[in-house]
Formats: C-alpha cells, sequence, structure tokens
C-alpha cells in the first residue's frame, strides 16, 4: 500500500470513527431517555434531533433546497464560500508578504526587533472581533470596497505566523555560513537572497499552513462587522440564530466552512512539495520551535 | 612583501567586563608567499582566534596584520582569502557544482564562466562526476573537498583552514592531507592551517607554530625541513619521527608550564 494511500484510508477511518461516536452518542442517550446509563446522570449534551442532528441528516440537509423552492443548500454554501475565500486569499497573499517582509525587517535590524516585535505579539492578543468593526469603520470613510476590507481583517490574522517562522529560518543558517559570506565580501543583500531566503523556506512554509486556515477565519469575522450579505459569515450568522429549528445546517454550513480551509491548506502543501525536495521539509512541529521538538518526542 | 605579516597582535574579548578573555596576545609571524605554515597548540589557546585576526572576521585589540602589504578589511574585499572550517558547511539546496559556484556568483562572474570555473576546481578535488550531486548523498570526506574546492574556486591567494580534517576518519584524512598537498602544488597557494594532529601538521607544512595557551602565544616554531614532494614515503622517513618528537617536545613544554 502506497504512503498516499494509507493517508487517505487513515482520514477516511478517522471520520467513520467520529460519525461512530456521534451516532452512538446519539443512539445511547435516545435509548436511556438522555442519562448514563445505569445511572441518574444526565449527559452533557442532550440527543435530540435539535442539538445533535443525525450525521447523514446534515448531509441531507446539503442536497435540499436551503429555502423553500430556492438554490441546494450546498449550492449557496459554496457561492458564499468562494465569496469569501476570495477575501481571504487577498489576505493570505497581503498578510504573508507583511510578515515576509517584518521578518527580513527583524533580521537586518535589532532595533527594528526590539522596539517592533512587542508590539507585533501583542497585536494578536487583541480580539480580532474588536479589531474588525474598527477597520470596517476606517475604510467605510475612505469608501474602499467591503471586501477589501475584509481582506485586511483576514490578513491581519495571517502575517503573524509567517513574520515570526521568517524570521527563524533567516536566523537558521549557522555562524559558519555567514562567515563565509563575509569572506566572499558578499553584500546584505546578497546574504539575504543567496544563503537566508533560501534558509527559511523550509520554516515559511509551515508558517504559510497556519496563515491559510487564519486567514479564512479572519474573512468569516471581517465579513460580520462589515456586514457582508454574500459570504460565509453571514450564512453562519443566519443559520446559527435559526439552530433551533433548523440544526443540520449550521452544522452543514460549519463542514462547508471547514473542507474550504483544508482546501486551502492543501494548495499550501502541495506548493510546497513543488518547491522544497523531501530532504528539507520541515516537520510542522519541529518548525513550531523547542516546544514542538519537545511535543514530537512525547508524540514518538 | 611577505603574504601575511603580523606584529604584536593581541584580541581580548569582552574587554573590562568580568567574562573578559585575553585569547591571544603578541603574535608576531611573518609567512611567506606558498608557505603552508601549521597552527597547533592545546584547545583554547586561540588558534581559531587568531585564523579569524588574519581573515577579518574579527578585528585585533592590539598590533598590527598584514596581508599582501594590505589590511585584512582590504584583503578580504579583494577576495585574497579562501576558508575551510571543521564543518563543510555546504549549503543544502545546491548542488555541489552550484556551492562551488556561489563565492564566484557573488563576484558577479559570467554564467558561462563561472561553470567552467567550478568545473575545473571539482576535478581539481577529483570530485567531477558528483557535480549533480546534492551535499547530503556525499560522505565528510568528499564534503569536505567540496568545501575545498569552493575556497580555492575564486583563487585566493591565502587559504585559511581551521581544522578541515578534524572530523575525519584516519584513513580519509592521511588521503585529504596528500591531495591538499596535490593541489597546493598546482595552485601555489600560500596556507595557514589550525590542527591539533602531530603528524598532520609535520607532514604538511614548511614550518610548524606551536602556540601557548591563557595567553595564547607563540612559543616555538619549528622548520620542517622535509624533502618535496611530500609522500607515503615521508611518514615513514627518520627525520620525520625526528620532527614528530620535537613538535611533541614544545607541546609538552607548553602544557607542562
Ligand atoms: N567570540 C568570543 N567571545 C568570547 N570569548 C571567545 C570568543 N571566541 C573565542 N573565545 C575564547 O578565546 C579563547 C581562544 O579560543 P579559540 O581561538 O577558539 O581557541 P582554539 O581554536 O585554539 O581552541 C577561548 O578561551 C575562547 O573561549
Ligand atoms: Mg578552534
Amino acid at each position: 500500500m502506497s504512503p498516499n494511500t494509507r493517508r487517505v484510508l487513515s482520514v477516511l477511518g478517522i471520520l467513520a470513527v467520529l460519525v461512530a461516536v456521534w451516532e452512538g452518542y446519539k443512539w445511547m442517550g435516545t435509548a436511556t431517555g438522555g442519562v448514563w446509563p445505569g445511572t441518574g446522570v444526565e449527559l452533557p449534551v442532550r440527543t435530540n434531533e435539535r442539538s445533535m442532528p443525525h450525521t447523514w441528516d446534515v448531509v441531507i440537509a446539503l442536497l435540499r433546497p436551503a429555502r423553500r423552492g430556492g438554490d441546494m443548500l450546498l449550492l449557496v454554501l459554496l457561492k458564499a464560500a468562494l465569496f469569501t475565500w476570495r477575501s481571504a486569499l487577498l489576505g493570505f497573499v497581503l498578510g504573508s508578504a507583511v510578515g515576509f517582509g517584518l521578518g527580513v525587517l527583524f533580521v537586518r535590524s535589532a532595533l527594528a526587533e526590539r522596539g517592533l516585535m512587542p508590539h507585533v505579539v501583542a497585536s494578536q492578543t487583541v480580539p480580532i472581533l474588536a479589531i474588525a468593526p474598527i477597520l470596517v469603520v476606517w475604510a467605510g470613510r475612505l469608501n474602499v470596497t467591503r471586501w477589501l476590507v475584509v481582506a485586511v481583517v483576514s490578513a491581519y490574522l495571517a502575517f503573524f505566523p509567517v513574520a515570526i517562522n521568517t524570521l527563524r529560518g533567516l536566523r537558521s543558517p549557522d555562524a559558519t555560513a555567514s562567515e563565509l559570506m563575509r569572506s566572499y565580501a558578499a553584500t546584505p543583500n546578497q546574504v539575504l537572497w543567496k544563503l537566508q531566503v533560501p534558509a527559511a523556506l523550509p520554516y515559511l512554509f509551515p508558517a504559510l499552513k497556519i496563515a491559510a486556515t487564519a486567514s479564512i477565519i479572519g474573512a468569516i469575522v471581517g465579513e460580520l462587522p462589515a456586514s457582508m450579505p454574500d459570504g460565509l459569515g453571514r450564512a453562519i450568522l443566519n443559520f446559527a440564530a435559526a439552530f433551533s429549528a433548523a440544526p443540520a445546517k449550521l452544522f452543514a454550513s460549519i463542514l462547508v466552512a471547514s473542507l474550504v480551509g483544508i482546501g486551502f491548506v492543501g494548495v499550501v502543501v502541495l506548493a510546497e512539495r513543488m518547491l522544497i525536495p523531501p530532504s528539507r521539509r520541515l516537520e510542522d512541529l519541529e518548525a513550531a520551535g523547542p516546544r514542538g521538538r519537545d511535543l514530537k518526542e512525547v508524540v514518538a | 612583501m611577505s603574504a601575511l605579516s603580523l606584529s604584536g597582535v593581541g584580541k581580548v574579548f569582552n574587554p573590562g567586563s568580568d567574562q573578559e578573555v585575553r585569547a591571544v596576545h603578541g603574535i608576531d609571524l611573518e609567512v611567506g608567499r606558498g608557505e603552508f605554515v601549521s597552527v597547533i597548540g592545546p584547545s583554547g589557546c586561540g588558534k581559531s582566534t587568531l585564523l579569524r585576526l588574519i581573515g577579518d572576521l574579527t578585528p585585533p585589540s592590539a598590533g598590527t596584520v598584514s596581508v599582501n602589504g594590505k589590511t585584512p578589511a582590504r584583503a578580504r574585499l579583494d577576495r585574497d582569502y579562501g576558508m575551510v572550517f571543521q564543518s563543510a558547511t555546504l549549503l543544502d539546496w545546491r548542488k555541489v557544482a552550484a556551492n562551488v559556484e556561489l563565492p564566484l556568483e557573488i563576484m558577479g562572474m559570467g554564467e558561462a564562466e563561472r561553470s567552467r570555473q567550478a568545473a575545473a576546481m571539482l576535478d581539481l578535488v577529483q570530485l567531477g562526476r558528483f557535480a549533480g550531486h546534492y551535499p547530503w548523498q556525499l560522505s565528510g570526506g568528499m564534503q569536505q573537498r567540496v568545501a575545498i574546492a569552493r575556497a580555492l574556486a575564486f583563487k585566493p591567494s591565502i587559504l585559511l583552514m581551521d581544522e578541515p580534517f578534524g572530523a575525519l576518519d584516519e584513513m580519509t584524512r592521511e588521503r585529504m592531507q596528500a591531495e591538499l598537498l596535490r593541489i597546493r602544488a598546482e595552485t601555489g597557494t600560500t596556507v595557514v592551517f589550525v590542527t591539533h594532529s602531530i603528524p598532520e601538521a609535520v607532514f604538511l607544512s614548511t614550518r610548524v607554530v606551536i602556540m601557548s595557551s591563557r595567553p595564547g602565544t607563540i612559543t616555538e616554531v619549528v622548520d620542517i625541513d622535509l624533502p618535496e614532494p611530500r609522500s607515503y614515503e615521508t611518514r615513514e622517513d627518520r627525520r620525520f619521527f625526528d620532527l614528530l618528537t620535537k613538535v611533541r617536545e614544545g607541546l609538552r613544554a607548553v602544557e607542562a608550564s
């Protein structure tokens, strides 16, 4: 069996287990009337159709019209996803470029790193939910198309992992390599492009994977204060409001949103496969730093 | 004009702090064109620091270094130095030939000339067949030969080598030593070579510089008047053993003090 077949099978296997757990829990709750078997202790989550629709009902909901006489829910969600993805893609590109630029700036100037790094870190502790409306209002004055504003919110989340890992990667060549470059009388730009950037590429891709998912989240959250009617953000909000009446629809939109994220990460993984030979690919945990390496040892 | 001239050279790291280290002190040394000078001494005595002072990787705290009559900084910008360290430090995303071409790329040589030059250097270290391999596909000894080819690529007038064969096994090491002598005979490059192996120093050098530690300073310079070219027989020569003894005694005196 090829490693790829094995990977697909294991993903499908785990999906099957999750479905089985969901359905098993639901079946048990229905059988016992909502308590742990043999006890009077209530289950943490109710198992009725309102709280936990059958997995197949979620799939069926996807194939039914979203509203009477309208398009199939799947189609509606995919359209919304495509719309959101446009902002997310721009946010991803923008955020990655800014992150990369910051990494380069920091490796060049210790002063810039000391001065800016705390702000960069702080930027990520501010809830995006608070940042998004501010950006939307500011941009509203400037008469910028709203989906571009959403892209900026998305970039706000995407730039951070890229900046951190770019810096790590640019610093990764050992001192001897830098001294060799010095002995060749290389200019700072030559050191950057011939030594530091190529050395940073393996560190960059794990960050881009994180940035890809972050940019989707940023776009979905950004759509809410921008009151964009067409994206996944609005769709999720609508289905959340109607959750108790039609729970399967909310689960269906979660499913689609996560598929979009997975698809986006998949594109990055493909790019990594094409650009980085296997011998230079970093395990994601390793690229996450010393803590990641510890984790890896625990896992192994 | 000698290739290298050091007078009263000293280096203090972190001066004035409580981590002050007097790494080397009062070094006087003249190295003629085409000479092969080895530096040997106890670990931590400042051999690498001495090499780094010559190569303008760190500035001296005292004294003057002159390279081909120039300051080390000028000599570095003129690309007078080729450097080889204990680890080959090849860039693993570049194939062997591209690694050798790196210094040439940086000096702005055209593509055709560059690849011709890299091919010639790889032939010199007898790795022409491996031009298209990646560094990790080569053994440690082969990687170090690529590093030597790279250091020689822009035809530097001085080769600075810091324990370049230190990580190799004895057999590979002796082969590399013979190879280095052949390369030097072909190129006429001046070599300053740091090692902690007495036979290596004696076999390769025209002179062996013995250093003591704390502060790192030159205690003795031994002329190696073995017949040229050196070969396998050199290692069996009586004179070779006498010189080994002489260097060993010089080192023992240093370590006893
Ligand atoms: N960058 C540095 N900062 C502080 N101390 C250093 C530095 N480089 C070397 N030293 C110290 O200088 C001394 C000589 O080091 P080094 O030249 O590497 O010795 P060797 O190569 O002979 O083993 C050592 O005590 C070492 O700890
Ligand atoms: Mg050393």
